[in-house]
């Protein structure tokens, strides 16, 4: 090292010990660590460091046929690591150039089916291999050794002297007594804090306007139309038959809330069918119409059985009772999925006399508000 | 004092010179030296924690591959990529782009399934990992705080999962979505606003993958992985607890040092964790969206069921009855609050303030390093069996209706298996815990007291059997052990004492010498007495032996 400062009270950046300097550079000269061994310097510094090593196990002996055996056996290990590797990216780069196309096949065979589980299969071998590898190199190469490290517990010195740093700053700042600064100072950071998450209220969107949740896409004189769009009359569909409907609006079919079942009811339904107090005339001739949205989670509920008439939800097994209004007979539904009142336009189509009466899907907290 | 080039000890090597410029700079090798002295101890049950980690590492290196390919939009699409049978389906971006990503993109799909798997992983990691803390008590003081950061992280990766999976807007994840949307509304007084705020509006709207997608890649990963890094430095600062044996005390930690046994046996493991999560990403199909098709409210498929960490939610949503609580005339608690938030979140606090029950119950205080084996704490094992059945009916609930349908058994009657289940299993789980650890204990004292059975049955001159036992230490006059109890395993079988030799090792043929295995080991001495003359203590009173696992099993110092 050379410099060329030669300003006084400079020494070209060397350290020079100050006053409080300490700690082992004291205790051992340069020449009393170059006089030891590196085992001996591995040891004095794990004291240092409260390590004791209390056993060591040595590896095999240089030379002898164990260890010949564990090198020949980790260095396979690797090898063949290496060769998953090379095989990997061979066949992420050869695919679609020497090899087959990787593309996906109509016939769901071939390279393309292989590509993913030999990618998987390499990749995942080559990793393991390593990690086997590594394994191995410890447990059959590297010497065992036993050490043991002391724990301290807090030290009372260190809690003495570091609280009374901060009392004693706390106390000269004289916050105790200066009242009007901790008050304004309490004043602004709740002001401050406020500030900081206001911008959050971007979020807030008032749900009771308009009331979105009791409200669906259907209305007096909306058709009921199949998926694909087309008008439904009553001749169309057979006795215990299931059709989910949607309104001929834009987009119809993919509303959240709108979708409907519309059931053809057999003669024997008809029979025991009791509707909803109020709700008698909703269906029309033999048909009735029920939100295809569950009112416990909201999800479609799909699964008819005509044989006991319930509608089974898949997603947590409400089951609906549609000879009785759609009453929930089992499960944890607790409300009867909305009934749609329905009638036949002059052209004969099935239409919605009105909207929903009540909101259709999940029940939350102000329902029977709206 | 300047370094000189003659100066004893400096650097001859090249190596050495640049190790001793960045030290001069950085002032480092101190630092080092504590880190690489550092003992950590050598169990199975500690690497636990350390899978979750790795697979943490796994899931953003291979979240952030996918992140150039994701659309996290749910403006409608044509699909027009290379999967047929979707081709000019009407689809949201986000579904479309998940598409291209598994079909157009080289080893996309291999990549989007060793995240999932890596993700599942994770999680069963974590849960484990929380599992050997509970039983094994580690979470005692002081590590309370680090329990607790350990269970708020396990609610971040179930909430990373849910975010996660809810990504693709197949079918199946979009009927995820809209049980979420129904959890939100339930919430009472305010569950319409958190609706209204979280989705920006009605269900389903078009923010809410683009939102949830946000959340995923950026603010939970954020916040778990500063908790990590807190995890860590607390975990450091504490040192490792370890288990009962010998030489082992509250006030040191037995094991190997970080380098380079720990670090290597480390790297090896992240290595075998990446290598895992790669073989099933390649092998095991997971989550094959391009079949559940683009997700439409109208539409479902049975047996829908989510990722397992979410599964015991969904059974403890179908199991609850439909108790809906009317306030008044115009509001009402819908009954989904119950099992969704209520259950969920009484779940997760009681799990993070166990440790503080735990200490007022039994006002236990004191600071802990030494692990007890979950016979020894009858009451908080059984409380964890107890617990852990709640959660195991509850989640095999979540899959009932498969059940149900795979051993033609009524759907209605699953649901009330899983109703009285629910109640009835864990008290039977309980006290079946309690008599089942005090068993254990019990054989525990008994053959510390009378030995270990050997299986040499000896006929008495009087015609009396009796089955020869072998003391485990010295015995008093009436040939009872005088050992006593020190909260490690107690050796039940005479291999475990020496009373069996080593094999000759290799796997298809011998590689060692036989004969000379033979010798080394008639050098050794055989059995108690052997053992007991090998085991010089050293100056600090320790017994030279250090115990490493595979001692575990061979007599014990006394302690008290």
């Amino acid at each position: 090292m050379t410099t060329r400062d030669t300003r006084p009270g400079s020494t070209g950046g060397a350290d020079t010990a100050g006053q409080f300097h300490g700690g082992p550079d004291d205790d051992y000269t340069p020449e009393q660590l170059a006089a030891m061994s590196r085992d001996d310097l591995d040891r004095l510094g794990a004291r240092y460091d409260g390590v004791e090593v209390m056993h060591v196990d040595p590896g095999p002996e240089p030379g002898s046929a164990l260890e010949r055996r564990a090198v020949r056996q980790i260095g396979l290990v690797f090898g063949l690591a290496g060769l998953c590797a090379f095989g990997f990216v061979v066949i992420y780069v050869g695919s679609g150039w020497f090899l087959p196309s990787w593309q996906w096949t109509l016939t769901g065979s071939g390279w393309s089916a292989l590509f993913t589980p030999l990618l998987g299969a390499l990749f995942g071998a080559a990793m393991l291999l390593v990690g086997v590898g590594l394994v191995l190199y410890t447990k059959k190469l590297l010497p065992h050794e036993t050490a043991v490290q002391d724990k301290h517990d807090a030290s009372h010195f260190d809690r003495v002297t570091a609280g009374a740093t901060i009392v004693r700053t706390a106390h000269n700042s004289g916050l105790a007594r200066r009242k009007m600064i901790t008050r304004s100072l309490a004043f602004m950071g709740g002001g401050l804090g406020l500030m900081l998450i206001m911008p959050l209220g971007g979020l807030i969107k008032n749900p009771n306007k308009g009331n979105p949740l009791g409200t669906t896409q259907w209305a007096k004189g909306v058709r009921l139309v199949r998926n694909d769009g087309s008008p439904i009359r009553p001749e169309d569909q057979l006795p215990g038959s299931l059709e989910t409907v949607f309104p001929a609006v834009p987009d119809g079919n993919r509303q959240a809330d709108a979708a409907t079942m519309l059931i053809r009811l057999r003669p024997e339904q008809v029979a025991k069918d009791q509707p909803r107090p109020g709700q008698a005339g909703f269906g029309y001739g033999d048909y009735v119409a029920f939100s295809k949205i569950c009112t416990h989670a909201g999800c479609p509920v799909s699964l008819y059985e005509q044989e006991t008439s319930r509608i089974l939800c898949p997603c947590h097994q409400s089951q609906f009772d549609v000879t009785q209004g759609a009453k929930p007979v089992f499960g944890p539904a607790s409300r009867p999925l909305p009934q749609l009142p329905i009638t036949v336009d002059n052209e004969g189509y099935f239409v919605a006399r009105s909207d929903y009466i009540e909101a259709v899907g999940p029940t939350y907290w102000n329902r029977k508000r709206i | 004092m300047a370094r000189t080039a003659t100066a004893p000890g400096a650097p001859t090597t090249k190596l050495g010179h640049t190790a001793a410029e960045l030290d001069d700079r950085l002032v480092v090798s101190g630092w080092l030296r504590r880190t690489m002295n550092k003992v950590y101890p050598d169990h199975w049950s500690f690497l636990l924690g350390e899978i979750a980690l790795y697979s943490f590492i796994v899931l953003l290196l291979s979240g952030t591959y996918l992140t150039f390919f994701f659309d996290a939009s749910m403006r409608e699409v044509a699909y027009a990529g290379s999967y047929a049978p979707l081709r000019g389906v009407n689809m949201s971006a986000a579904y479309d782009s998940a598409l291209r990503l598994s079909f157009d993109v080289r080893g996309g799909l291999f990549m989007r399934q060793l995240h999932h798997w890596a993700a599942l992983l994770f999680v069963s990691s974590i849960v484990v990992h929380l599992l050997r803390i509970f039983f094994t008590g580690a979470f005692r003081r002081p590590r309370e705080t680090n329990w607790m950061i350990g269970v708020v992280m396990l609610v971040l990766a179930l909430l990373m999962g849910v975010t996660g999976y809810s990504l693709p807007d197949d079918l199946l994840s979009g009927t995820g979505l809209r049980i979420i949307s129904a959890i939100l509304l339930s919430i009472p007084v305010i569950g319409t606003w958190a609706h209204f705020a979280v989705f920006n509006g009605d269900y389903v709207g078009e923010q809410i993958i683009g939102r949830f997608y946000i959340a995923h890649v950026l603010l939970i990963p954020a916040i778990l992985l500063a908790l990590i890094a807190v995890h860590l430095i607390v975990l450091v600062k504490q040192k490792h607890t370890q288990f009962p044996g010998p030489g082992r005390t509250e006030h040191n930690v037995v094991g190997n040092r970080l380098f380079p046994t720990f670090a290597t046996k480390a790297t090896g493991l992240v290595f075998v964790v990446f290598g895992v999560c790669a073989a099933l990403g390649g092998l095991v199909q997971i989550n094959p969206i391009w079949l559940w098709g683009p997700y439409n409210p109208a539409q479902v498929s049975a047996a829908s069921q989510p990722d397992w960490y979410i599964g015991f939610l969904d059974g403890s949503t179908r199991l609850f009855p439909a108790w809906d609580i009317h306030i008044g005339h115009s509001y009402t608690i819908p009954a989904l609050f119950w099992p969704t938030v209520v259950i969920a979140g009484a779940m997760f606090t009681m799990l993070a303030v166990y440790p503080i029950i735990e200490r007022k119950l039994t006002g236990d205080t004191a600071s802990h390093h030494l692990l007890q084996r979950p016979r020894d704490v009858p009451v908080r094992t059984a409380l964890g069996a107890m617990a852990l059945t709640f959660y195991v009916v509850l989640w095999m609930s979540g899959g009932n209706d498969v059940i149900a349908a795979k051993f033609d058994i009524s759907l209605n009657a699953m649901t009330w298996v899983g109703r009285i289940g629910m109640l009835v299993l864990p008290p039977i789980a309980y006290v079946f815990t309690y008599r089942y650890c005090l068993g254990l204990q019990q054989h525990d004292r008994e053959v510390l007291e009378h030995g270990i059975e050997t299986g040499v049955i000896r006929r008495l001159p009087n015609g009396e059997f009796i089955e020869v036992h072998q003391p485990l230490g010295p015995v008093d006059s009436h040939g009872h052990g005088q050992l006593a109890y020190g909260g490690a395993p107690v050796p039940k079988k005479m291999n475990q004492i020496g009373g069996g030799r080593r094999a000759i090792r290799g796997f298809f043929s011998p590689s060692e010498e036989p004969a000379q295995v033979e010798l080394e080991q008639r050098a050794e001495g055989r059995g108690l007495s052997a053992a007991e003359s090998e085991r010089e203590l050293t100056s600090s009173g320790r017994p030279a032996e250090g115990g490493r696992p595979s001692d575990g099993g061979r007599p014990q110092e006394p302690r008290d």
